[in-house]
């Protein structure tokens, strides 16, 4: 036994880093579908009850409308019926080589506005720019998140992860105090999910409506009583390419129905 | 005896660290407690009841339950408040409620009466504590007066 001292010491660090770390490995990970009551989970399945379903029947028309004379319609381009588009939402956000930066889905639809039909992008959280959302991202429900290997994007990934680890707010808390070591608890009425973001925009019985990831991030940070990043951030586009990587390779929901 | 001696040459060497927040009114730590009173004066428990109980003030009940029967939907994410009284002196319980970071830097508990290591702090709470220094009194003479583990615990 010439020297088991170090040996075992490592063994402790890393089963101390493993603890603290408190990531969810892939195959405990649950989407918050699964703690919902029965009525909600009836909601987002059937088709016909499902109030998202009608933001994705709007995003539809305004997918098959070009939005100013002489500009294409998103349709001349991707396809009538959107079907083209399969898997797309499940791997955003990707690596926008125009703009040299990640991009998630929202801000590609944006940019795809304003720079290939000539139209003023939908502003954040308005009801075109969440349909049309909604009617891109329904035609990957089913499919697993599966975030791009794309090595430009591993910055923001590492950036969107010490976002998710870090204290914020007057009440210093953080995402992962919640949603890595405590999901599955109660705070207050609300049970804790693991926060994995499979089915936005989504339509929230709180918000009486339809709404985007980075509505519901604002959300959470009031609740911490931190300030809020803004809608289109960089620091939002981050948190999104982690959250993505830490729900992969759950399937999409969109549109889903919460509490 | 030697534990209880190492244990009370760490209490001698954490006494008396005097703490002082710009703002705020300075405090002693002695051991694992804040012995004195924030303002000077105890605090009142009927009030402190009702910050304990109010979930946009004292917030207490997101997380912990108590002995709350009229409160719906009580957290769980930290220990029940019933019988804590009797665990903890009102120092012992002061100090958790001042700035627990000093006893276990990774407590989920907020700090209530510090403005240290904040980030990203909203417009609306900035440069204050989550409650004020006669609060903290108030619920800790509340917690005081939560004797029983057992009749306490249940609504």
């Amino acid at each position: 036994m010439p020297h088991p001292a170090p040996a075992v010491f490592a063994a402790l660090l890393l089963a101390a880093s493993a603890a603290g770390a408190g990531e969810i490995a892939p195959a405990d990970r649950r989407s918050g579908f699964d703690q919902m009551g029965a009525e909600t989970r009836a909601i987002q399945r059937d088709d016909t009850a499902n109030p998202g379903m009608l933001a994705v029947a709007d995003g539809a028309e305004l997918w098959a409308r070009p939005p100013a004379a002489g500009a294409p319609a998103c349709a001349d381009c991707h396809g009538a019926d959107g079907t083209g588009l399969r898997g797309v939402a499940a791997r955003y956000p990707a690596w926008d080589a125009r703009s040299d930066r990640p991009i998630d889905l929202q801000d590609r639809i944006r940019q795809c506005r304003r720079d290939r039909q000539g139209a003023v992008p939908p502003a954040y959280e308005s009801p075109d720019l969440l349909a049309l959302t909604a009617f891109v991202a329904l035609q990957s429900r089913g499919e697993p998140i599966r975030p791009p290997a794309d090595p430009r994007l591993d910055r923001g990934r590492a950036e969107g992860r010490a976002l998710f680890a870090g204290r914020m707010g007057q009440l210093g808390l953080s995402c992962a105090i919640c949603h890595d070591d405590n999901w599955g608890r109660r705070l207050g009425a609300a049970a804790i999910p693991q926060g994995h973001p499979t089915g936005y925009p989504l339509y929230r019985l709180e918000w009486q409506g339809l709404g985007s990831l980075q509505r519901r991030l604002r959300n959470c940070m009031t609740g911490m009583r931190a300030e809020p990043f803004a809608y289109g951030s960089p620091e939002f586009v981050a948190l999104e390419l982690y959250l993505a990587a830490r729900a992969a390779p759950l399937p999409v929901e969109t549109p889903a129905v919460r509490p | 005896m030697r534990p209880r001696l190492a244990a009370g040459l760490a209490l001698s060497l954490m006494a008396a660290t005097a703490r002082a927040e710009g703002g705020l009114r300075p405090y002693a730590v002695v051991g694992d407690a804040i012995p004195a009173s924030l303002t000077g004066a105890p605090g009142d428990p009927a009030r402190g009841r009702a910050i304990v109980a109010d979930r946009t003030r004292g917030l207490c009940l997101l997380c912990h339950a108590g002995p709350f029967p009229e409160e719906r939907f009580q957290g769980d994410l930290a220990p029940n408040l019933a019988g804590v009284g009797a665990r903890r002196s009102p120092g012992a319980l002061r100090l958790r409620l001042v700035d627990g970071r000093v006893l276990n830097p990774d407590t989920i508990m907020p700090s209530y009466y510090s403005l240290e290591g904040l980030a990203r702090v909203g417009r609306a709470w900035r440069d204050r504590p989550i409650l004020d220094a006669a609060e903290i009194e108030d619920v800790v003479a509340f917690l005081g007066t939560l004797r029983d583990a057992g009749t306490d615990a249940k609504p």
